[in-house]
């Protein structure tokens, strides 16, 4: 592990979609033999700078140097020739056709991706399927056999791990463990730090598509990498865990129920029975797909429950429509902003697009009462809209603020978020709880599905527990510990609150 | 989530699988038994000469219906195709007329090489001047519109009889059709190969997902820049079969066929996003759109409905089968992870 | 002392290139008085009141129509039933003429409607493809209106009512076409109506985003469905125009326009996958395709050599569109 051994190099690359500058000098520097991590806030330039790795885009400026030999790809094609494989963020698997034709147009043969479909316990998968018809999860992994097929010299796993499950991203870190005790390399995108500090041995961090260090894991902790992250400006902001909770006012819970949700059954949902009260920001804790998607399509108006039914202040609801939860008080944030954000409008337009969306609100437009709604929202959420003409040039966390704007200026009475902290940094977050805990202490109530177990302490009064389509257990936030909360979240038994066998 | 729910077990067995996947072109096929026995039906001296007629009259358009197939399957759309057709059907009218049958032939080969370069031609555009395909290939409808008015401004023209034979003749008994054959020998010399082979592969692939295709190492321009002039070379013989069933060349005739090829690829499954169909369900539905009107004036209906008719099939065949998905399965969830229906 | 030179002047350049493509209606603009130029050169003494009078009223049927057309590409839709609806209406209202101006001129427009209403329920309510519903909607009209021709004829001589073609002919002092001033109140309608109503911002939303829209609570089906109501309306009030001007109805009287409804938009740049844009550059690509054809007109081109001619441009215009405004469109 010395410094000759340079498998990879890079300098000053830089790439810009229009006016739009996506990586302004990226530098990275891989070692043979080490897991490399690339770190960075969302918008930072880490998927770009993957992308121009591997000949997915074309740098305007810079160089790539592979065992000290200048490179340029012209596709992900050329790169895998020369030995750097990448799995993409977005499934890069045609979806009309199937497994087998996949492979055979990179060129893979049965007897060179076999062992590696082997290893990553893909063995019984149907290659004669649609990929469309695989799950998500599953594909990213075929996505990796492929890779691991070509032996690459580098490997490159940009957030592979976001979409699994723990167990799945275990077999993902096996493969990368193997891979550097073999002498070659990987490189890691990841938002989880614990993941980071447990596999990699240094990180590259990243901040506004410039690299601005290099971090040995070993010997440093994670807040020197949050702190590169944020840069200097924003380092103070950064807040202690709990500070949030802290500082906001008590919540007077109000005692009448916003939303009581009685036996409710869809897909993945068994029966799941709880009381949403004004005032209060409850959290829903699970692990990938227990059931916690269906029940916040339930409740957006997004799809009509199987059975069971919702009450909004009292009265049972069946929603046709998301048009009639809005109207009934019941609005989502979600986690892919893509869905919620037209990427070609302004910001205003964005934040007010619920408000015309009623038949007598067709008619003309009162501008100046819409902008001073837009603009109390984009000002209590802190939102630059310098770039605002179009929504596609904010930032990942400006975008989704620009999600929970919209329902700010609006108006509602329960607040569904969906994992809205997915992949942002932690100055946005700490914003996005500040607001969320605010909202509660006005009378508004909240129901918060996290990934992220510590945030529930943060910003949760109460936890929910789901695992196998039901509530197994429910948590003060005080008792809401990542520790508890993870038991509880792998059905183990705690207190009697539920069934524990598995449900799968 | 654990590892039973990722590894999907075998459930459908490969028949279940191969219905379910090919089932809009199985009620295509469905559809042409069907509206074959109303023909026999109320048609009771069908014979070789009826069987005769509708291909000849269908050529055209199977070709048309190919051409566009190729197109729309690489994840692109041609409105150009009928005036390609009219350009190569006037080229070889002008050229053959009063000439023997080889010269035919080669008037022939030299038509579906132009007809190929001028498809690819309206790829290279396309993707040259990033214009929407639609765009580009509806005023490229205007220009080869145009050059066919300049090669031959009134119908007129010809072709050898030997030439004409070739789709209007017979193969051996007169219930088997030269056109059928040629259609058959035509379309699977050029598709069958290209199918089974990388650029086949490649073009399935560029009309699914354009960024999953590239990542998988397909060269993006070149394969749509291909499937443009494969089209090309179908429009072109399109234009022939044209030529072969009336006999003259028309710098107009050709125009109607690019509307009736979309319907014809619509009927015969392929999906306009691209991606998913072949080229079977098309011939098919070519047939199917010859002999709906034409059974529908046997039976007394005034022929001036042929248009109509052709129309409300069209919708309503697309609005079942988009009833179908609508009823079986809700929206698209909005949260990431929900499980569908 | 060169190289600041050229660097400020590269400056000037970039920023030149900027202004462009935040504002690309001026290379429009400019590219409208290029082919006036054109003119002017060819034939001098051209250019005057009475040819910019018969300028607009030759552009207003396309005009109209391309607002249809607007609204319906902003929604990521085609409509191309446009020039068979024009055909219909102006077929319709000339064969009832018979029974009177008020019944001939409702009657068309109805046309108009119905066809707009069965595009709005294929595409809205049933999710039929755009180009497979109206592609399908513009062959029933053709057929129906040849039977309708054929079952009609014996009631009297198809004859345009004089409403209509002062509508479309007649010209206010003797210069001011009337017709400019329904487009004018058409075009001043949906620019605004695009910009500051509800609706008009539903249009672009459901364009760009539909899932967005749901989310949102917006019912995208009855924005569809209005949407191609509306543009089939303007295709019938554009077909009238039409037969207005030329003071004689056929069975194709608006074919031509089908190719020109969809160009004026591009070149006015709308996206045709929707979501962008707006009426002001298809007014203005209306305009150019107009000005253009007459610049053939006067050169005495061949017809073939001017379809060549109008296609290729049509093609160059929308390729320069997409070169000024760079890669996120």
């Amino acid at each position: 592990m010395t410094d000759d051994a340079i498998l990879l190099e890079t300098r000053g690359l830089k790439k810009n979609y229009g006016a739009v500058v996506a990586l302004r000098s990226g530098d990275i520097s891989v070692r043979a033999g080490e897991i490399h991590a690339l770190m960075g806030a969302n918008g930072a330039g880490k998927s770009t700078l993957v992308k121009v790795l591997t000949g997915d885009v074309t740098p305007n400026a810079g160089t790539i140097r592979l065992e000290g030999r200048e490179v340029r790809f012209n596709s992900p094609a050329n790169a895998r020739k020369a030995g750097l494989a990448s799995v993409y963020q977005d499934v890069s698997l045609v979806p009309l056709l199937t497994v087998a034709q996949n492979l055979r147009l990179t060129g893979t043969t049965m007897a060179a991706i076999r062992p590696w479909l082997e290893e990553l316990e893909l063995g019984d998968v149907d290659l004669a399927e649609y990929a469309r018809d695989l799950p998500t999860p599953t594909l990213h992994l075929l996505d990796l056999a492929q890779a691991l097929a070509s032996l690459p010299r580098l490997l490159i796993l940009d957030e592979v791990t976001a979409t699994l499950p723990a167990d799945l991203s275990e077999r993902v870190f096996r493969v990368a463990r193997r891979w550097r005790d073999e002498g070659r390399s990987v490189v890691l995108i990841s938002h989880r730090m614990t993941e980071v500090k447990a596999l990699c041995d240094r990180a590259t961090v990243l901040r506004d598509g410039s690299t601005v260090g290099v971090v040995d894991l070993a010997s440093s902790g994670q807040e020197e990498i949050v702190s590169l992250m944020l840069g200097p400006a924003a380092a103070s902001v950064v807040v202690s865990e709990g500070a949030v909770a802290d500082t906001a006012p008590a919540p007077k819970v109000d005692p009448s129920p916003a939303v009581e949700v009685r036996g409710l059954r869809s897909g993945l949902l068994q029966d799941v029975s709880f009381t949403l009260r004004r005032g209060e920001v409850l959290g829903i804790v699970a692990l990938e797909a227990q059931g916690q998607a269906d029940l916040f399509e339930c409740l957006s108006g997004n799809r009509r429950p199987d059975a069971g039914e919702i009450l909004v202040q009292g009265k049972t609801r069946r929603f046709r429509h998301p048009h009639e939860a809005i109207g009934a008080g019941l609005v989502l944030v979600p986690a892919d902003r893509a869905l919620a954000l037209l990427r070609q409008r302004s910001v205003l337009e964005n934040i007010a697009l619920p408000m015309v969306n009623q038949l007598k609100r067709w008619g003309l437009i009162n501008t100046r009462a819409e902008r001073k709604r837009v603009k109390a929202a984009t000002d209590r959420l802190e939102i630059d809209t310098r770039a605002g003409s179009r929504v596609m040039r904010l930032s990942g966390g400006n975008q989704q603020k620009v999600t929970i704007a919209r329902w700010l200026a609006t108006g509602f009475v329960t607040l569904l978020c969906f994992d809205p902290t997915r992949g942002i940094d932690i100055r946005t977050k700490e914003q996005i709880y500040r607001v969320l805990r605010e909202l509660a202490a006005s009378g508004s109530a909240v129901l918060l599905f996290t990934s992220e177990l510590p945030e529930i302490q943060l910003a949760c009064d109460r936890a929910l527990v789901m695992f196998g389509g039901r509530v197994v257990a429910e948590l003060t936030a005080h008792d809401a510990t990542e520790a508890a909360l993870l038991r509880a979240a792998h059905g183990l038994e705690r207190g009697g609150t539920g069934p524990a066998e598995a449900a799968s | 989530m654990s590892a039973q729910a990722i590894a999907r077990p075998r459930v459908a067995p490969n028949v279940a699988r191969l219905l379910r996947r090919n089932a809009w072109t199985l009620g295509t096929y469905g559809l042409f038994v069907a509206v074959m026995i109303f023909t026999v039906a109320i048609h009771p001296n069908y014979g070789p000469f009826e069987v005769q007629s509708l291909v000849v009259g269908a050529l055209p358009l199977a070709f048309a219906a190919v051409a566009e197939a190729c197109v729309v399957l690489g994840g692109g759309i041609d409105l150009s195709i009928g005036a390609m057709m009219a350009v190569a059907n006037v080229v070889a009218a002008r050229y053959m007329n009063h000439h023997d049958f080889q010269t035919a032939i080669l008037v022939s080969v030299l038509v579906l090489v132009g007809g190929t370069l001028a498809g690819a031609l309206n790829g290279v555009i396309a993707l040259r001047t990033r214009v929407p395909d639609i765009v580009v290939t509806l005023a490229m409808s205007f220009v080869w519109g145009g050059v066919a008015l300049l090669i031959l401004p009134q119908p007129g023209g010809g072709a050898p009889d030997g030439f004409l034979a070739l789709a209007s003749g017979n193969v051996l008994t007169p219930w088997i059709p030269a056109g059928i054959v040629l259609l058959i020998v035509v379309v699977g010399a050029i598709w069958i190969p290209v199918k089974l082979s990388r650029i086949g592969l490649a073009l399935y692939a560029v009309g699914s997902d354009r960024t999953a295709a590239f990542r998988r190492g397909v060269r993006i321009g070149p394969t749509r820049v291909f499937s443009y002039a494969l089209g090309g070379f179908f429009a072109a013989c399109g234009g022939l079969a044209l030529l072969m069933s009336t006999g003259i060349g028309s710098p107009l005739a050709g125009t109607i066929y690019t509307l009736s090829a979309i319907s014809a690829i619509v009927l015969g499954g392929v999906s306009l996003a691209g991606g998913r169909g072949g080229v079977m369900g098309p011939i098919i539905a070519a047939l199917v759109l010859t002999m709906v009107p034409a059974d529908l004036i046997l039976s007394g209906t005034d022929p001036n409905f042929g248009q109509v008719i052709q129309g409300t099939l069209i919708v309503l065949v697309v609005m079942a089968g988009g009833l179908a998905p609508l009823l079986r399965s809700r929206r698209r969830a909005i949260v990431p992870g929900a499980s569908s229906g | 002392m060169s190289a600041p030179a050229t660097g400020l002047r590269q400056g000037r350049w970039v920023a030149f290139q900027g202004m462009l493509r935040d504002r690309p209606s001026l290379v429009l603009v400019g590219v409208l008085l290029l082919l006036v130029l054109a003119i002017g050169v060819i034939r001098p003494g051209t250019i005057g009141p009475s040819w910019v009078a018969n300028t607009i009223l030759f552009a207003a049927p396309l005009g109209i129509v391309a607002a249809g057309q607007t609204l319906v590409m902003l929604t990521a839709g085609i409509d191309l039933s446009v020039a068979a609806t024009m055909t219909a209406a102006a077929y319709v209202a000339a064969s009832q003429s018979y029974f009177g101006s008020a019944r001939a001129v409702l009657l068309a427009l109805a046309v108009g409607l119905v066809v707009g209403l069965v595009n709005g329920l294929g595409v809205a309510v049933f999710r039929v493809q755009p180009l497979i519903m109206t592609l399908g909607t513009g062959l029933v009209i053709s057929g129906g209106l040849l039977v309708y021709s054929l079952n009609v004829s014996h009631q009297g001589p198809p004859a345009v009512p004089d409403i209509v073609r002062y509508v479309g002919a007649g010209k206010l002092l003797g210069i001011v076409p009337v017709s400019a001033f329904l487009w004018a109140a058409i075009a001043t309608i949906v620019i605004v109506g695009l910009r500051q109503t509800g609706y008009g911002r539903l249009i672009f939303a459901v364009g760009d985003n539909p899932i967005a829209c749901r989310l949102a609570g917006v019912r995208a089906w009855l924005v569809l469905l209005v949407t191609y109501v509306i543009c089939g309306f303007l295709s019938g009030v554009a077909g009238l125009v039409l037969v207005g001007a030329i003071n004689a109805a056929d069975l194709s009287l608006g074919d031509v326009y089908l190719l020109p409804s969809v160009a004026a938009v591009v070149i006015g740049g709308t996206s045709i996958y929707g979501g962008n844009g707006g009426y002001a550059g298809s007014l203005l690509g209306a305009l150019i395709l107009t000005v253009l054809s007459s610049v053939f007109t006067l050169l005495d081109a061949p017809d073939p050599l001017k379809q060549i001619l109008y296609g290729a441009i049509v093609v160059l215009l929308a390729a320069l569109y997409v070169r000024t405004t760079g890669d996120d469109g």
